[in-house]
């Protein structure tokens, strides 16, 4: 899918300052060549199975399918790797990578805090240096993860510039790595940034959908009808997705977050209330003013609260192959409460955002048909905020 | 000769870099002015932009300031015509691709070509992307101007051929902020600049004192200064204007 200048259609490219330039070119190669390398997939194979507990689960989820009454509902149960979400595919991947390549420190933004975590993680496993770039108000949302990260080792840098969220943290980190290129690794989180991270992450994140399909033929014998996930930068989406874009009878609905609507500027639903731009390494769509002034966005989670997307996703929305709808806060928070309560499985307020469209989409489908949610990571640290947005004062 | 070429015409020259409406307008303008009396060659205006990634600290919070205090590259297009009623010597804008690209690239360097400027240097927009806006560029004779970097090494030679109005040879790793210390071999640097180009190079990043860069400009042919000058501005505000010149001057005299 990926053009060799690393566009996806119109999307994505290298709109970095040349300081960075040959950087990103040799891990382009460095990449081409152990995507290929047979002792590289074997490691990381591996890491994926006997580390972060691969592969994870393709769950049938009855009791939410009975209550729904329509299609049958899956659930990827991402939640249950180990660090608790989807962020350790590609941040094993690229530790790795980064380690055959020679380097001995990674540093990373996060926003939730999963990926800041899942960094620590594969820098402590594989002994490099780490230092994360969270931005403070997220260091506040998500405390819990500021302590595992430096539990892990790593130094947690808190953002303090712009509107000290998830765009500010990968600010800073690309500015750390003009200053520090020889012995580090940008261990990027999502499809976004300069070519070729798009395309590495979406790769790593591609065993998603691979299992999903095994999963799915082994169960039912057929391919899924739906599969839906939530799209911040779009990391899990792209890795739900990227094994169905063929199969053109399965739909692939990315869930972004609407924050208070996307009739208000306090969101976050890029593709459904931003315009074409450049920023962070890309072309793509972006909530911005009609200056270019990047919008600050707003939504209740952390991981999705990003004013940009994905070039891939930007694309596959332009071809009309993937659809993207908006989530409010208020519908994910229904969400997270209604799969705890429905299933047992506290999800992430992030992977709430698919589990509320679900809910809508399900009941309107047949019962012969099959929905697949990506469960992208769990719950655990959204506890006290969600407590907190339903008027308890609870603190960790 | 493109406009630019003339800076280059008198000695060294002396770059100084001000952001655009930071506190505001009027004081920008009284700061270009201070600057060109006290010997600037060539005037960078910075356009803000929001999430500024190459800028250090110092210039990032120039553009808060400045945004916050409600500017747009609207007013500043009207700022400039203005100016341009008595400033003479070339300017060129500093900002960020998404800022030329959200306003429309041709409504943009058709308008940089109206009001007078000579060039447009933006820190995200390397080599492999410069077609992005240098066709447009070219029909209205407005220079794209290159940067090259320390980690440049292979690819300066590339960057240098294609080169237009001059160069801009960023000194050291990171973002722009002052410096007490420039490590990089830039003499080899400009070695191969000189190989594969006439036209001038001038560097900037980190340089803030008179003995730096008298330094830089004996190196290249000229300097150009940020941090140092946005530091007057936010430590002395609308009455900035005479302390940038009299820095201006030590730094041109120093060159």
């Amino acid at each position: 899918m990926t053009n060799p200048n690393g566009r996806f259609g119109i999307h994505g490219g290298q709109y970095i300052p040349e300081t960075l330039m040959n950087a990103v070119i040799e891990l382009e190669e460095a990449y081409n060549y152990y995507k290929n390398d047979p002792q590289f997939n074997a490691e990381l194979t591996e890491l994926f199975n006997e580390y972060a507990g691969r592969p994870s689960r393709l769950y049938y989820a009855e009791k939410m399918t009975k209550d729904l009454g329509g299609a049958k509902i899956y659930l990827k149960r991402e939640d249950l790797n180990h660090t608790g979400a989807h962020k350790i595919n590609n941040v094993l991947g690229q530790a790795l990578l980064a380690k055959k390549m020679g380097k001995t420190r990674l540093i990373a933004e996060t926003g939730a805090g999963q990926h800041g975590v899942a960094t620590a993680t594969a820098a402590a496993l594989m002994g490099m240096e780490c230092v994360v770039f969270m931005g403070e108000e997220d260091t506040i949302r998500q405390a819990l993860n500021v302590y595992r990260m430096r539990l892990l080792g790593a130094e947690v840098v808190p953002v303090k510039t712009g509107t000290a969220t998830l765009k500010d943290a990968v600010s800073e980190a690309m500015r750390e790595w003009t200053s520090r290129i020889s012995d580090t690794h940008y261990c990027l989180g999502s499809v976004m940034g300069p070519h070729p991270f798009p395309t590495i992450v979406r790769d790593f994140q591609a065993v998603i959908s691979k299992e999903i399909k095994e999963q799915m033929l082994q169960k039912e014998g057929r391919l899924p009808d739906a599969v839906i996930a939530c799209v911040g930068g779009g990391s899990n989406a792209i890795g739900s997705f990227y094994h169905f874009i063929e199969e053109k009878s399965v739909r692939l609905i990315g869930c972004e977050a609407a924050g208070r609507g996307v009739d208000t500027f306090e969101t976050a639903a890029t593709i459904a209330t931003g315009r074409l731009g450049i920023f962070h390494g890309m072309k793509s769509y972006f909530c911005q003013d009609k200056y270019g002034q990047i919008a600050p966005v707003y939504s209740i989670s952390a991981g999705l609260d990003y004013p940009g997307v994905g070039p891939e996703h930007a694309y596959l929305h332009d071809i009309g192959r993937a659809e993207y709808v908006p989530v409010t806060d208020e519908e994910a928070v229904g969400a997270f409460e209604y799969l705890a309560k429905t299933e047992g499985i506290i999800p992430a307020i992030e992977s709430a955002h698919a589990v509320a469209y679900a809910r809508k989409l399900a009941p309107t489908m047949e019962k012969d048909n099959i929905i697949v949610i990506t469960i992208s990571g769990r719950g655990d640290k959204d506890c006290a905020a969600i407590a907190r947005y339903r008027g308890e004062d609870l603190h960790e | 000769m493109s406009n630019i070429a003339k800076a280059f015409a008198n000695g060294k020259a002396f770059i100084p870099f001000i952001t655009c409406g930071d506190p505001d307008l009027a004081t920008t303008a009284a700061v270009v002015r201070a600057a060109v009396e006290n010997g600037a060659d060539l005037i960078e205006l910075g356009i803000p932009f929001s999430d500024p990634t190459a800028e250090g600290p110092v210039i990032q919070g120039a553009n808060l300031r400045a945004l916050n205090g409600g500017v747009t590259t609207d007013r500043i297009f009207d700022f400039v015509r203005e100016l341009r009623k008595d400033v003479t010597v070339p300017m060129v804008f500093m900002t960020y691709a998404n800022v030329v690209f959200s306003y429309g690239a041709e409504r943009f360097i058709a308008t940089c070509q109206e009001i007078g400027i000579d060039g447009l240097i933006l820190p995200d927009l390397p080599f492999e992307e410069k077609e992005e806006f240098l066709p447009l560029c070219r029909q209205y004779g407005v220079d794209l101007i290159s940067l090259i970097a320390p980690t440049s090494e292979n690819r300066i030679a590339m960057i240098a051929r294609e080169a237009e109005g001059f160069l801009y040879i960023v000194s050291s790793l990171g973002v722009t902020g002052m410096r007490s210390e420039i490590k990089t071999d830039l003499a080899a640097i400009v070695k191969v600049v000189r190989e594969n180009t006439d036209i001038p190079c001038a560097i900037g990043f980190g340089i803030s004192t008179p003995e730096q860069a008298q330094k830089m400009a004996a190196l290249s042919d000229g300097a150009i200064v940020g941090s140092a000058i946005i530091k007057l501005l936010e430590k002395y505000g609308k009455d900035a204007p005479a302390y940038v010149g009299e820095y201006v001057k030590s730094m041109k005299d120093a060159l």
